[in-house]
């Protein structure tokens, strides 16, 4: 069993300088150390822009609708895996702005229904290969993950769940109380209401710069080819005969022989303007993060008896979070209750954080789906695919959500470790309700 | 903190006192439907950016399920109203109308 603890705090602002600019074409630049420090010699002048800011041209071979984490990592193994490289990513904002931009960055494949388990076993293999595959440092951190389990009953459901993640080729422990105080003594143990019985530690699981993934996709993407076009909002889909034609956006018409709706938490507008009405409802989750402390959380750590998951920042802000706010919601904001719900949960938990003062809070819109799995899959219209229903687990799926979505668009096939996330299972009944709670979009 | 008023027992209620429900006013499918009509009424949902009407139930209240009309973007109550109708009332849609001139209906 390993498990490491947090490193120490690095300048990796350094290995993204310019990540951000645009208009240059100085995208060939490999990223290393040795460059940072020769850099760092000669005032940083030398860094140019990590992608083209290019016009959209009048037709692609794919046109992937969202430049987030989802679809740029689509797009970026359309080139890789696939050759496909005449593909335009379009993005009504900046990339990255949506929930790849905000979130709590968790990473970890401790899925047990068959369908969810090898798909996020695959997506955990790329993370830890990305920063070489990117030549990008997205400061992937195998910290560990617990989670706590606080009766006889949650205990056996983790030991069957350890059990599958075993049986998956990932890696899983159970641990004691006594387990569980080596790793977190901070916790409050002897609480009457919620006793701390054990923990499922999953090593592998930890945590990566949320920014860092989309800019590394993305210029990666725009290294083999790809046109990242930004401040282009689709508008229609264009069909003819039950074939994709191409998209209407804010800078004109653009002609594509396949188009990959990728949007998160808008996929029910998008979807719509294909005629189309999806088994999602948009729904908020808050998030929140402290002002930066000296290392003292060095784990993932959720709380099996409210929803709460906490972990701690390279820079040192502690990021948690809990549940949705459980009605619809585009607001990009919650409401008091749930932040009060949080801290509650927060403090029973871990008393120790009482005193941290909460810098900032936010809201992202989830596409939740009735069964709180996702959907990758050709839809009724020929060559317009969707990838969407990430309910708010979307950010540890962005390498093997890109690579399976890639591969469908590629291939007409669905990738063998996303069979099961196909639109019809609502149609049969296979649901893939990884939480057991139920057919209602608000409860996963 | 959203405020909805319970259309039965005429409390005001925060969302703390409420329980959320789903989309409103869905034709229900049952045996006999075909399968495309079953899955569309168990899971498709209309999912608007603006003008939602979804089921509420007052949990901790006088317990009843009642229906409300609220703009899912701004987070605006258009109003709430009993749940034994089949379509919105039409003091509801004309304040609607009234605050979003281009809505587009409710089905």
């Amino acid at each position: 069993m390993i498990v490491r603890t947090r490193p120490a705090d690095c300048h990796t602002n350094l290995f993204m300088s310019g990540a951000r600019g645009f208009g240059g074409r100085g995208n060939s630049m490999r990223y290393s150390g040795l460059r940072v420090i020769t850099e760092g010699l000669f005032g940083n002048k030398g860094w140019t822009p990590a992608w083209r800011d290019p016009a959209p041209k009048a037709e692609y071979d794919v046109v992937i609708i969202g430049g987030g984490g989802h679809g740029l990592s689509t797009a970026y193994y359309l080139a890789r895996n696939h050759g496909i490289t005449n593909v335009a990513v379009l993005e009504k904002g900046h990339l990255g702005s949506g929930n790849i931009g905000r979130n709590t960055t968790i990473v970890r494949a401790n899925y047990f229904l068959p369908g969810n388990s090898e798909f996020y076993s695959h997506s955990l293999k790329l993370w830890e290969g990305l920063e070489a595959e990117l030549n990008y440092n997205v400061m992937h951190s195998q910290r560990g993950l617990i989670n706590l389990f606080h009766s006889d009953g949650q205990r056996d459901a983790f030991v069957r769940r350890g059990n599958a993640m075993i049986n998956q080729g990932d890696d899983a422990v159970l641990l004691d109380q006594e387990g569980v105080r080596e790793h977190l003594p901070y916790l409050d143990f002897e609480q009457t209401r919620f006793p701390i019985y054990g923990g499922l530690l999953h090593p592998r699981g930890g945590t990566a710069r949320h920014d860092a993934v989309a800019w590394g996709y993305a210029r990666g993407a725009d290294r083999r080819g790809v046109d990242l076009i930004q401040n282009c909002e689709v508008t229609g889909i264009d069909i003819q005969g039950g074939v994709v034609r191409g998209v209407q956006t804010t800078r004109g018409a653009i002609r594509a022989k396949k188009v990959g709706i990728i949007v998160a938490g808008r996929s029910s507008q998008v979807a719509a303007m294909a005629g189309m009405r999806l088994p999602v409802e948009s729904h908020v989750l808050q998030a929140f993060v402290t002002e930066g402390l000296k290392p003292v959380i060095d784990h993932v750590i959720s709380f099996g008896m409210g929803h709460f998951y906490i972990s701690q920042s390279d820079k040192g802000g502690l990021v948690f979070g809990g549940d949705l706010d459980f009605y619809a919601s585009y607001a990009a904001r919650g409401n008091l209750p749930m932040v009060e719900h949080v801290m509650e949960a927060g403090m029973t938990l871990m008393p120790m954080i009482g005193r941290a003062k909460v810098l900032r809070s936010w809201g992202g819109i989830m596409d939740m789906t009735p069964d709180g799995s996702p959907v990758i899959d050709k839809t009724h219209v020929e060559g317009l695919f969707i990838d969407c229903g990430w309910n708010y687990g979307g950010f540890k799926a962005v390498p093997a959500s890109g690579w399976s979505m890639a591969h469908l668009m590629a291939t007409g096939e669905s990738h063998e470790v996303a069979r099961k996330f196909r639109l019809e299972r609502f149609a049969t009944g296979h649901l893939l309700d990884e939480e057991g709670t139920g057919s209602q979009h608000n409860l996963h | 903190m959203l405020i909805l008023e319970c259309p039965y027992c005429g409390v005001k209620a925060d969302e703390t006192e409420l329980s959320p429900g789903y989309e409103a006013h869905l034709k229900r499918f049952g045996p006999g439907s075909t399968d495309e009509e079953f899955e569309a009424y168990m899971f498709a949902r209309k999912n608007p950016k603006g003008v939602h009407f979804e089921r509420w139930r007052h949990a901790y209240g006088c317990g009843k399920w009642f229906l409300a009309a609220r703009c899912t973007a701004t987070l605006e109550v258009f109003g709430t109203y009993p749940a034994q109708v089949s379509e919105p009332p039409p003091d509801i849609i004309a304040k609607i109308r009234a605050r979003r001139p281009d809505w587009s209906g409710y089905k």
